[in-house]
């Protein structure tokens, strides 16, 4: 599981993806490099159309079909770009594993929790019976705290609430215990008391498994809760990284202030918010009952 | 569940009633008077006026539409004494020209119907699946083009055209097929098959295309949808993500609608069967508008009207067993 | 697709597709408004398929509109006969190839009567033009006042609309008309079709155009006329109809197709176009009987038929592509 050949969990240098438009090519991200200790918690932070999310997806080797990566991509030291397309593979989902934005969209109407977190295992673990599956795909609902895992694991994703659909795609993406988990803006679509409890969980996966993060935001105030770096991006390019007290309190780059004072003092609100839910153990979120929501 | 299946049951019998209200007003209103038409040659004010009575016609319009909805279920007797006549139960009317109940001449042309209407469904459901996913695979490639440009062109072909230029090339130029005759199965299926070639593909080329252009949309869209991205993210083959995240959700659409217009089709193939002379009940109802004959022109509409309103329902109820989101908030 | 469920297929008013997604060419509307007419037309301008399909329109409209001139000049009317064009000892088929074609007849002449084709095509592009036109006008007028009506008052006027809707979609419409058509006196046979193709065609272009005035209602420029004051009929056709302008235009011009189709098809089942008067639908229905003998008498008016539903298609397709496109989907 952890073949590590060097320090570094991921070491992205150079990475540039590239649209080939009517009126000439386009850098959606220009010579990026980001760095991550096995365990570590990256954040990158932008506006939307700053090329976040694009960095992301092209780590990961999904950019879309009509753009081209190019630079390099180390996960472990084994290089992702230029990887054949089966190799990669291999690597989604379960070495890295991915949490999107919206979780409704991203979950599939059609089919049961259960069964989308069973492929997911099962992709990567050939010659796993379905039994088996089925009782990992329980254990990863109960990990992110869904209350009744083994009854919900046949419920649609329409039958949960958005917050619990997020825990959803978190387990799901937890399935194959991933050394690194990529979250693009996974509390955006959600009401800031849920906010609160995701990036909770999401804290106390990297604490309790060691997963590296990287946390893709445009909120300052959510990646100051959970991480250590922050990686400043806007147009594609990064104007400024370091440790996210120096961003915090030194911030370097008029961009970055930008951000910086649209900021309201949501960090305080979460700060009360966790002390009233020790843990993060009950939440009001989960008591929700969760028949027939929206469809 | 049974509650949403009645509450559909329900309105499908209103609109049914409705269909039987509106069609049975148009023809009290406009049609000549049938007793004209049955009295024939010889007639005399006062003939017409016994017929009138001997069928109800002199009643107010309430109480015959009353007669005739009961005749739909209780079956009704037309006329009494010796001229009397029995129409038994589904009465949908009785045609005096033919001196049968428009139920049974449906239900003899019934089975001819829909085997043009079946063969003529697996046809257009695999040219039309096929061509589209083809298309949208192919997404702005020559092969994309030249579907779409196809499906343009056999939209726009009137299929008794193309029941013409086909009889014409292929039976009379390279006599590929026989000439049309019909032949019961059991005779001959070789021949009976034959027959239904083209009758097949004239039917089915207007809705493959119809059909390729709407699976090409939907798959198109899926591709477009996160869940397939979060499939990809997960690692799984591309053939898995295909067949299990873009095609059920891209090809849910097309049952529905397959399910309305098999339905339509079940009553008759009016311009098909008609070219090419195949005794079902759309030739019937053809052959009756030059006939005048109003009660089976009646009879195949409301059989239409039920097809269509069945259709609606078996379409909604299939649907809850394929669509979670459905099943889940009926 | 489903709007009349029999097997006249040819080109639906409403196409597959946007049929379930009304909201398709709802963000369509702002764009062309943005963009204005002209930049629709710099786009088409460039599409060979939509300027060939305009071409064969224009063309047929004008035949339509100089059909006596035209046939002043080949010299026959549609409904003289001339024995000396047909060869009675073969059963009256045309004398000379391709269905009696000559410097007399230019498109040959019927078989059986010697009726010259020309002046009849001619003058069925007359009927074929105008019934299909005036249909799609009064289902355009019908469709989008009640469905600005259904979408704008909503509550119980839109309950009402919206059932009237789902029941003349329900309804058997092809059939239907048939038998209406059947038992009318053939009197005025044109503005019956043109009503009776009406009445089932609206709620097609009505649903949408509710979809759409539904979501317009809410935007901000009709709140604040509303609260200036301005009336529910002001607001209606001074802040909402001009939005939904280059919805009305696609969504008509792929319907006129569907109407020709439909009017040939009623006229080849003989219950169109009264005879002696010349229709398209109803030359190739008369053709069946010689289709084997006399090729060129269904050819002629079916390619003319044919081309004619294409180019409307193929027009209404490209328009769709291009003012979808303005909108950027």
């Amino acid at each position: 599981m952890t073949a590590t050949t060097s320090d570094a969990l991921l070491e992205v240098r150079d990475l540039t993806v590239t649209f080939q438009t009517p009126r000439g090519p386009l850098d959606a991200v220009r010579s990026l490099d980001l760095d991550l200790e096995p365990g570590g918690a990256l954040g990158i932070v932008g506006e939307s159309g700053s090329g976040k999310s694009m960095t992301s997806l092209a780590i990961m080797g999904l950019q879309p079909r009509a753009a081209r990566r190019t630079g390099s991509v180390r996960l472990l030291g084994r290089e992702l770009v230029g990887m054949s397309e089966p190799d990669l593979r291999r690597v989604r989902g379960d070495r890295v594993a991915m949490v999107f934005q919206d979780p409704l969209s991203s979950l599939n109407p059609y089919y049961t929790v259960g069964l989308q977190i069973e492929e997911a295992y099962r992709a990567h673990r050939p010659g796993v019976t379905r039994r088996e599956a089925r009782r990992v795909a329980v254990e990863a609902l109960e990990r992110v705290h869904i209350r009744d895992a083994a009854r919900r694991v046949n419920h649609y994703p329409h039958q949960f609430s958005g917050g619990m659909r997020q825990r959803v795609m978190i387990a799901m993406a937890l399935s194959t215990e991933p050394e690194l988990l990529i979250a693009d803006e996974p509390t955006t679509a959600l009401d800031v008391t849920v906010q609160a409890q995701i990036l909770d969980l999401l804290q106390e996966i990297r604490r309790e498994t060691g997963t590296g993060l990287v946390l893709i935001t445009h909120d300052l105030a959510v990646v100051s809760e959970i991480t250590d770096h922050i990686v400043v991006m806007k147009d594609g390019v990064c104007v400024e990284r370091g440790p996210v007290e120096r961003i915090f309190t030194r911030p370097q780059h008029p961009y970055t202030r930008a951000l910086l004072d649209a900021v309201p003092r949501i960090d305080d609100e979460i700060g009360e918010l966790r002390a009233v839910t020790p843990g993060s153990a009950v939440v009001p979120d989960q008591v929700v009952p969760t028949n027939g929501g929206p469809a | 569940m049974p509650r949403f299946l009645l509450s559909r049951v329900t309105s499908g019998l209103g609109v049914l009633l409705l269909v039987c209200l509106f069609t049975y007003l148009v023809f009290f209103a406009l049609s000549p008077d049938p007793a004209v038409q049955i009295c024939g040659k010889n007639c005399t004010p006062e003939l017409i006026d016994q017929i009138r009575g001997n069928l109800g016609l002199d009643q107010p319009f309430w109480t015959q539409f009353v007669q005739f909805v009961v005749g739909i279920f209780a079956g009704r007797t037309y006329g009494e004494g010796v001229s009397a006549v029995d129409c038994a139960a589904p009465c949908l009317g009785y045609s005096f020209q033919s001196s049968q109940a428009v139920w049974d001449m449906i239900v003899q042309r019934l089975p001819v119907s829909a085997t043009v209407a079946v063969g003529a469904a697996v046809l257009w459901l695999l040219a039309g699946l096929a061509g589209g996913l083809l298309s949208a695979v192919k997404e702005g490639t020559f092969a994309d083009r030249f579907i779409t440009g196809l499906t343009l062109t056999s939209m726009s072909i009137p299929n008794y055209v193309l029941a013409l230029v086909l009889q014409y090339v292929l039976v009379v130029k390279l006599q590929w097929l026989p000439f049309p005759q019909a032949v019961p199965f059991a005779d001959d299926p070789v021949q009976w098959f034959l027959n239904f070639v083209m009758p097949w593909m004239v039917l089915a080329i207007g809705y493959a295309a119809a059909y390729t252009r709407l699976t090409r949309a939907n798959v198109l869209d899926v591709l477009r949808e996160n869940y397939v991205r979060t499939a990809f993210a997960k690692g799984l083959p591309p053939s898995l993500v295909w067949r299990r995240h873009a095609l059920r959700p891209a090809l849910t659409p097309v049952v529905t609608i397959f399910g309305m217009d098999f339905a339509g089709l079940l009553g008759g193939a009016l311009i098909t069967e008609t070219v090419f002379g195949i005794n079902g009940v759309g030739k019937m109802a053809a052959d009756s508008i030059a006939r005048n004959d109003q009660p089976v022109i009646m009879g195949v509409t409301l059989l239409a009207g039920f097809l269509v309103v069945v259709g609606n329902i078996v379409v909604d109820v299939v649907y809850t067993t394929i669509d979670p989101r459905v099943r889940v908030n009926a | 697709m489903t709007s009349f469920p029999t097997d006249l297929t040819t080109a639906q008013p409403v196409e597959a597709g946007t049929d379930d997604t009304p909201e398709a060419p709802a963000a369509a509307a702002a764009g062309a408004l943005r963009s204005g007419a002209g930049g629709t037309w710099q786009a088409l301008r460039h599409d060979v398929g939509a300027m060939l399909g305009l071409g064969y329109i224009v063309l047929v409209t004008l035949v339509a509109i100089l059909a006596p001139v035209l046939t002043s000049i080949s010299g026959w009317t549609p409904y003289e006969f001339d024995q000396t064009a047909i060869d009675p000892n073969l059963g009256g088929m045309p004398i000379g190839p391709w269905g009696g074609v000559s410097a007399e007849h230019w498109f040959g002449v019927e078989p059986g009567s010697g009726r010259d084709i020309f002046a009849r095509i001619v003058y069925g592009a007359r009927v074929s033009m105008s019934i299909a036109l005036s249909a799609t006008l009064l289902t355009t007028v019908l469709g989008v006042s009640l469905g600005l009506m259904a979408g704008y008052f909503g509550g119980r006027v839109d309950l009402v609309i919206s059932r009237v809707m789902d029941f003349l979609m329900a309804f058997p419409a092809l059939i239907f008309m048939i038998a209406v058509l059947s038992a009318l006196p053939a009197g005025n046979r044109s503005a019956l079709l043109v009503v009776v193709i009406s009445v089932f065609g609206w709620p097609y272009l009505a649903r949408i155009v509710r979809g759409q005035t539904m979501s317009l209602a809410q935007r901000e420029f009709v709140e604040a006329a509303r609260a200036a004051g301005a009336s529910g009929t002001r607001i209606v056709f001074r802040e909402i109809l001009p939005n939904l302008r280059s919805t009305i235009i696609v969504m008509s011009t792929l319907a006129v197709p569907g109407y020709i189709g439909t009017e040939a098809g009623l006229s080849f089942l003989g219950v169109g176009v009264v005879p002696p008067a010349p229709s398209w639908g109803q030359m190739i229905s008369a053709s069946v009987k010689w289709y084997a003998v006399d090729p060129a008498y269904f050819v002629v008016p079916g390619v003319c038929l044919f081309l004619l539903v294409l180019s409307f298609t193929v027009l209404g397709d490209r328009l769709r592509a291009v003012v979808d496109a303005q909108e950027g989907r």
